[in-house]
């Protein structure tokens, strides 16, 4: 199997679930551990792989955590457009993900707080206080169904198909 | 009081994996890689266009032949997908899955005594429906030897005056096997030579790993002679919406539309909306659950071989049969020392066609993480049994 069918079926395997051992990759795929290792790093190399976290839905845990999305209007800085405003504000750890956007607004700014009040915070203090935001508008997810293609609350019915059939 | 039964219907043996089922549904916690339907669910887009049709109030018949969208869709894909040239009108009909197109074709080409070879192991409604319709079955034995594919002289051995049909169930339930366009070849001869009829159940035509699969109706001359049965149960997981459809020549569709006139009336509306959908936008979605198949076909092969398992590749179907001559029981034997020792449900091959001794059906409809627990179960199995 050539490079290109091999690092495709990489990246559809783990993009799902990353736990998978190389064997098992290797088994899949039709190949060797050692070509999947080696795949796998180069990959990572070229930031093509750029991470390997789990997906944790905080909600069930003890732990509070509050997240905002909130839509950012900019002023482009010269020569260097929209990328240094984003650098300046994806550099800020609270900053879960930047995303620039075509439309009415320039930058979303997805931020992870421990509460509201920490959220509110950056955003009052932080994030439009930078010279170049114009305004922002903040809204609080309330709830999560579902993210990265995997669903939170499973609204399944339990899984109902029969041991054996013809 | 008079026997209430008729003697045809009690002659008839009931499925050998419903007897399995029932020793596996008193069994508390099994796990199984017993099934022969996809884990997948319908595809999210498909089952909205089914609640859709319902919140429109399409709770009303079709006409017999099933809605004219859907014929239409059903050609374009045959066309698309395999060279198949059928008229909507009047050379496809829609049915309660393939199930009732195999009962329905045999009914409609069968007087008694005629005789049908059924290539065996495969799905386990042929050989009943023959008898049903008063057809003779004649089994013919696929071989390991031969990757389980039909071959020309097997027809040659068991052709007589009364033979009428061949069935072709590949891609095969339970082995995996397929025809390629060069197996079929001498069997189209075969069957043109002969003045047969082929019932090409083509159920599993969109799981086929590493060439795209061939209609045997597509072979010249051979579309006159051939009813190609087909549905979504597979390709679209859609098992529980209960529908397929049978193509072929319209004298012959015309009465097998007759016998579904009567006994069904029509496929169920709803299903009938969700598979337009399916026809129209789903080629993205049989596509990545062929390469998911594809990717735990591969796991389960090595894994299984790793064992020590003797296991032909399948390259059709989610199935692998493997061998297990060497241990000294049968299948049945094997299938229910593994459940009750490992609580892990397989099924035995001879559910399938006695030919099928000597193997187990395992499905890969089921996740690697399932897979890979259930390996762990007949690796421990394997070990305890070899010593």
């Amino acid at each position: 199997m050539n490079k290109e069918v091999i690092d495709k079926g990489i990246l559809d395997i783990i993009g799902k679930n990353s736990r998978f051992s190389s064997e098992d990759l290797a088994a899949m795929l039709e190949t060797d551990k050692e070509t999947i290792e080696t795949e796998i790093r180069a990959m990572e190399d070229d930031k093509i792989i750029c991470g390997y976290p789990a997906l944790i839905n905080w909600d069930k845990t003890d732990h509070e955590r509050v997240t905002a999305l909130i839509e950012v209007n900019v002023t482009p800085q010269r020569d260097m457009g929209f990328n240094k405003v984003a650098e300046r504000i994806y550099k800020f750890e609270e900053v879960e993900s930047v995303y620039l956007m075509s439309g009415d607004f320039d930058l979303t700014v997805i931020i992870q707080g421990k509460s509201m009040k920490e959220v509110a915070r950056f955003v009052s203090e932080k994030l439009s206080t930078l010279e170049y935001v114009n305004s922002t508008a903040t809204y609080f997810v309330m709830k999560k169904y579902k993210e990265h293609g995997i669903t939170l609350e499973e609204e399944h019915d339990g899984r109902e198909r029969m041991l054996v059939t013809p | 009081m008079r026997d209430p039964l008729s003697k045809k219907i009690v002659q008839i043996q009931p499925s050998g994996i419903r007897k399995f089922f029932d020793i596996v549904s008193e069994m508390k916690d099994a796990i199984s890689l017993g099934v022969g339907e996809p884990d997948f669910d319908t595809p999210w887009h498909i089952r909205e266009e089914g609640i859709y049709s319902l919140e429109r109030g399409r709770t009303f018949y079709t006409s017999n032949a099933g809605l004219k969208e859907l014929k239409e869709e059903i050609s374009r894909y045959l066309e698309r997908r395999f060279g198949l040239l059928y008229n909507p009108d009047g050379e496809i009909y829609v049915t309660v899955g393939g199930s009732e197109a195999i009962d329905g074709a045999l009914r409609a080409m069968l007087d008694s005594g005629d005789e049908v070879i059924i290539p065996q192991p495969c799905y386990v409604s042929y050989e009943p429906c023959v008898v049903l319709a008063d057809g003779v079955p004649v089994i013919v034995e696929l071989k390991e030897e031969n990757e389980f594919k039909l071959k020309r002289e097997q027809l040659e051995a068991v052709v007589t005056d009364k033979t009428k049909i061949i069935v072709m169930p590949f891609p095969n339930n339970p082995t995996g096997a397929i025809m390629t366009k060069e197996d079929l070849t001498e069997i189209a001869e075969f069957v043109i030579e002969h003045d047969l009829f082929v019932i090409s159940d083509e159920i599993y035509s969109e799981l086929t790993y590493g060439s795209n699969h061939v209609s045997i109706a597509s072979f010249p001359g051979m579309w006159e002679r051939t009813i190609v049965i087909n549905g979504f149960s597979k390709s679209y997981a859609m098992t529980g919406w209960r529908l397929g459809y049978a193509c072929g020549p319209k004298a012959i569709i015309d009465q097998m539309l007759k016998i579904h006139q009567f006994a069904i009336m029509c496929a169920p509306t709803a299903s009938q909306y969700a598979a337009v959908e399916a026809l129209r936008n789903g080629d993205g979605d049989v596509a990545d659950m062929r390469n998911a198949y594809d990717r735990r076909r591969k796991f389960l092969i090595k894994a299984l071989r790793d064992m020590g398992l003797k296991c032909f590749e399948p390259f059709g179907a989610f199935y692998v049969f493997p061998g297990i001559k060497e241990f000294g029981m049968s299948s049945e034997e094997f299938a229910e020392a593994l459940l009750s020792e490992e609580k892990l449900a397989v099924v035995p091959g001879t559910a399938f066609g006695s030919c099928g001794e000597g193997f187990l059906r395992i499905s890969y409809a089921y996740s690697i993480e399932d897979l890979k627990s259930a390996l762990e179960r007949i690796e421990h199995f394997i070990k305890k049994h070899s010593a």
